[in-house]
């Protein structure tokens, strides 16, 4: 892919934002903060061993907040052109003439703001031509295709390739930025069995191309994903243990921190109201979050506010130890920022000794999850009814695929019924978790 | 309508029509089949009430112009937020280099249709002024706070989008549209004895913001949502298993959108990737079910004049008394498949490609009057109101979350019971029901469609009915 220069983006990036917060003075704002992100990429994609898809993609994007004393307005663009600049700064200070004053907006305090910027190697564009990318998606889907027979359709192989800068600045007068970049290759196929159709897909993702997994390595997982759901069983209704595979473990860390997130918090909405400081796992669970990874995938020095991020212990043996707020949500709720204005960075909890076999032997008979399907968790009460497939183990080995049943608990009893996490983190993604075992869940069925 | 939308969208960037032309036939060319320019240009407003005070509006901008080459079966796609005609050429020749790589082969194209007007093409952020807005919000707050004591935290959001097309096909079609679109959603959080729950709702279309106004709509949501909550409150544990599930009307027609819509889409057909491919003129439904999807609705949320390919919408028969008859099409898929366009080519926004997606899609009303449909059931569940749903379009597995839901016991609507996720077979489900209420509803109009990536604003509509049996996610 044609490389951007990033850093002539970065100083024109930087200008804009510059630019725009003087401009929100002028209009009348007290303060301001100002995002702007460029970012440039190439999707390839094939299908059935032809290219089937290019698309190249190219997005800007502005964002402004301004407040006038206590008074808030907020307006974005997708188009950098003076114009659309000029009506989004001046739509945002209108709008923070009708806002009512919120004794809690307003930027991070200034002296949060962070003041050392490590190099966490982000950006590694990768010089890569079409043909070359349709050659990589291509071997990708043929190690899928020609895995086994049983393999007879395909969804394709994708390629994508990407690189951005983004640079946030607010009247504190802190501006910086940073370019970064992704990739990606994924593979979904089909496999057909008698009357069973199974798709199922794999894919890998890293800042640099080097830390890609191999193309074969990929399709042959996608093929044995596939494979492996054919000719799936129900179950009968019945309580069982149930282990999440990992590569899924972490959407219940991520609702664990969303249960722990400062909006959650100020407006009661949270089954972990007033945790803190109280076991919410057993107490040999510790969770992390560090956002100075090298070449994580969500690293960063700094969060959507500028305030420093550091690295910190959410959970320490079972214990919950730390909050995730905004400037805002901490105001609200009477505490510090704790630097997460848009979210956690790289969260891991700490693995057992157990790898995928041990902890089947573990569970004994019980019920492997590898995919959850529908939204069915309420944050507030902390009820969980999702739609799963996965696998009936018993005596430590598994019997039958099973699908179209349901698993439901609550939230707050899954983790203190956490059993074990294991150490088979063998799957992409910034959240590092093995797989966990729960020691038992509602399973509806027949 | 063009005059306006050229004059708005393209003389800013001192664009005229032959300049279309210039960009098209720079795009066709050796092995080109069809090639389309689709230039967009938005405006949304949106307001957020919370905690008793309007804190935050927001502004957003978006402007841009996608191109697309076609050769066979195979897409090339750039798109620039740029309109001048460099970045347009720039960007064609980025598409067009899709003829160069693997094989090709032959289409042909389907044609675009005439004028129509479901909607007005007016501006709706400037319908209501900023203070009547704000003092909108203080309304539907103030009449969430007085139903109840329990009544905690009530969020109320309001937004309106303006959205501007004009699409530009090598196979003549020059077509635009002004689509008008609001929203509000109501949120409220209720406790009582140290139990808290929540409840919601919403409403919109393709309308004014006097749409929440008039008749008071805007306070009957707030009202429902602490209604709801309520009702969440005293919920029993939902039970877990198989048993017959009645789905209340218009809303719970998501079991429509994720059942069987999805699989009836054109692209998941002609890839053979769908649970459905290759069953057109089979029975997959009982003969009570006859299922459409109707872009044709007068300022409904999922409806349009024109899809974003330039092809006026329609109604399309998917299911007719139980026998599969009609799968969604755009233009890409129709033509590979040899059939016409349904109207249903849709995409995010310019800077994405479009493919098959459902409009409004819902079950035409049935015989039975709701309350005998309820009594003809001894043990099960009455679900009303529904959260997501999700469908793996390949096994024909989806599910949908009920956030309110009842027992039925000896025919007679009882207790409360929690949310729960219910899941079931596409193409079995719709043959297992045996009662169709007269009582169609369409929803309030507060959909969004997720597929791959891209979201869409749709309906979905049913009347009561009957499903025999459906796994209930409960506990107990």
């Amino acid at each position: 892919m044609r490389a951007f220069d990033h850093k002539a983006k970065y100083t024109q990036l930087r200008q804009l934002v510059e630019d725009v917060l003087k401009e929100a003075g002028r209009q009348g704002a007290s303060s301001a903060e100002v995002a702007a992100h460029s970012n440039m990429g190439l999707s390839a994609t094939v299908r059935l061993g032809e290219p089937e898809t290019i698309e190249h993609t190219r997005d800007n994007s502005l964002s402004i907040s301004v407040y006038m004393g206590r008074h808030k307005g907020a307006a974005s663009t997708a188009e950098l052109s003076a114009a659309a600049i000029n009506e989004a700064v001046s739509a945002a200070c209108s709008i923070a003439k009708y806002t009512a004053e919120d004794p809690f907006s307003g930027l991070a305090d200034a002296d949060l703001m962070a003041t050392e910027f490590p190099d966490l190697e982000l950006y590694h564009p990768w010089d890569i031509d079409i043909e070359e990318a349709l050659t990589m998606a291509l071997e990708c889907e043929a190690a899928a295709r020609d895995y086994d027979p049983r393999i007879t359709n395909s969804e394709g192989a994708t390629l994508n390739t990407g690189q951005a800068v983004g640079v946030y600045g607010n009247t504190h007068g802190f501006v910086h930025g940073y370019p970064s970049s992704r990739h990606s290759l994924s593979c979904s196929v089909i496999a057909q069995q008698d009357e069973s159709m199974q798709r199922d897909y794999w894919y890998t993702t890293a800042r640099s191309a080097t830390a890609l997994d191999a193309a074969a390595g990929i399709g042959e997982r996608a093929a044995q994903r596939a494979i492996a759901r054919l000719n799936g069983r129900k179950l009968k209704t019945r309580h069982a243990p149930v282990l999440f595979r990992a590569e899924i473990a972490g959407g219940l860390l991520n609702s664990l921190i969303h249960a722990i997130s400062g909006s959650a918090l100020y407006r009661r909405a949270t089954f972990l109201l007033d945790a803190l400081d109280t076991p919410i796992f057993p107490e040999w669970v510790n969770i992390e979050e560090n956002p100075f990874v090298m070449q994580g995938l969500s690293s960063a020095a700094f969060d959507a506010e500028g305030v420093t991020t550091s690295r910190r212990k959410l959970v320490v043996d079972g214990i919950l130890k730390g909050y995730v707020l905004s400037s805002y949500s901490a105001r609200k709720l009477d505490l510090q920022t704790t630097g997460n204005a848009g979210g956690v960075r790289n969260l891991s909890i700490q693995m057992g000794d157990q790898d995928y076999d041990a902890l089947l032997k573990t569970m004994h008979t019980g019920l492997v999850v590898t995919e959850l399907m529908g939204q069915g968790v309420n944050p507030i009460t902390g009820d969980y009814s999702r739609g799963a497939s996965g696998f009936w183990v018993e005596n430590g080995e598994i019997q039958y695929p099973v699908e179209e049943i349901t698993i439901a608990g609550n939230l707050k009893t899954m983790f203190q019924q956490l059993v074990a996490v294991g150490n088979d983190d063998d799957y992409p993604g910034s959240t590092r978790t093995g797989s966990w075992l729960i020691e038992s869940m509602m399973i509806a069925g027949e | 309508m063009l005059e306006i939308v050229e004059q708005q969208l393209l003389a800013p960037a001192g664009l005229e029509q032959h300049h279309l032309d210039l960009v098209l036939d720079h795009l066709m060319g050796h092995q080109i089949d069809f090639a389309d320019v689709y230039f967009q240009s938005s405006r949304l407003e949106a307001w957020t009430l919370e905690d008793g005070i309007v804190k935050e509006g927001a502004y957003s901008i978006e402007q841009g112009a996608g191109i697309r080459a076609i050769s066979g079966e195979k897409t090339g796609f750039a798109y620039t937020d740029e309109l001048q005609l460099p970045n347009l050429i720039q960007a064609a020749d980025t598409a067009r280099a899709i003829a160069r790589v693997g094989q090709n082969r032959s289409i042909a194209t389907a044609e675009g249709g005439t004028g129509r007007q479901l909607y007005a093409a007016a501006n709706p952020l400037d319908t209501l002024s900023r203070s009547d807005k704000i003092a909108l919000l203080h309304q539907v707050e103030q009449e969430a706070r007085r139903q109840d004591p329990c009544v905690q935290q009530v969020i109320v959001n309001l937004i309106a989008a303006y959205d501007m097309v004009l699409v530009a096909g090598s196979d003549g079609v020059l077509r635009s549209d002004i689509r008008p679109l609001v929203r509000m959603n109501v949120h409220v959080i209720v406790e009582q004895d140290g139990l808290r729950e929540q409840g919601t709702a919403g409403a919109g279309g393709r309308t004014e913001l006097d749409f929440f106004t008039r008749n008071a709509r805007g306070l009957d949501l707030a009202r429902d949502a602490v209604r709801q909550a309520l009702v969440n409150l005293r919920a029993v544990d939902a039970p877990a298993g198989s048993m017959p599930v009645v789905l209340g009307p218009g809303w719970p027609g998501v079991l429509l959108h994720e059942a069987i819509g999805h699989g009836l889409e054109g692209d998941f057909n002609r890839k053979g990737t769908s649970a459905f491919a290759g069953r057109m003129g089979e029975r997959v439904a009982s003969p009570l079910c006859t299922v459409v999807d109707d872009g044709t609705l007068e300022k409904r949320r999922g409806s349009l004049n024109m899809d974003d390919e330039g092809t006026t919408t329609q109604q399309t028969v998917l299911i007719e008394k139980g026998i599969l008859k009609g799968y969604m099409q755009d233009k890409h898929n129709a033509s590979l498949m040899g059939v016409d366009s349904t109207g249903n080519g849709r995409r995010e926004s310019y800077a994405h490609l479009p493919m098959p997606r459902m409009t409004n899609t819902y079950m035409l009303a049935g015989e039975h009057d709701p309350q005998e449909i309820i009594a003809s059931v001894d043990k099960g569940l009455y679900a009303v109101n529904f959260g997501g749903g999700q469908v793996d379009i390949t096994s024909g597995k989806f599910v949908f979350s009920a956030s309110e839901a009842y027992l039925i016991e000896n025919g007679k609507v009882t207790t409360p019971v929690k949310g729960a996720t219910l899941i079931g077979n596409g193409p079995e489900v719709l043959n297992l029901v045996s009662m169709v209420g007269n009582d169609l509803e369409l929803d309030a109009g507060i959909g969004v469609c997720g597929k791959e990536g891209q979201s869409v604003p749709v309906g979905v509509g049913q009347p009561t009915l009957k499903v025999d049996e459906l796994t209930i996610g409960g506990t107990v």
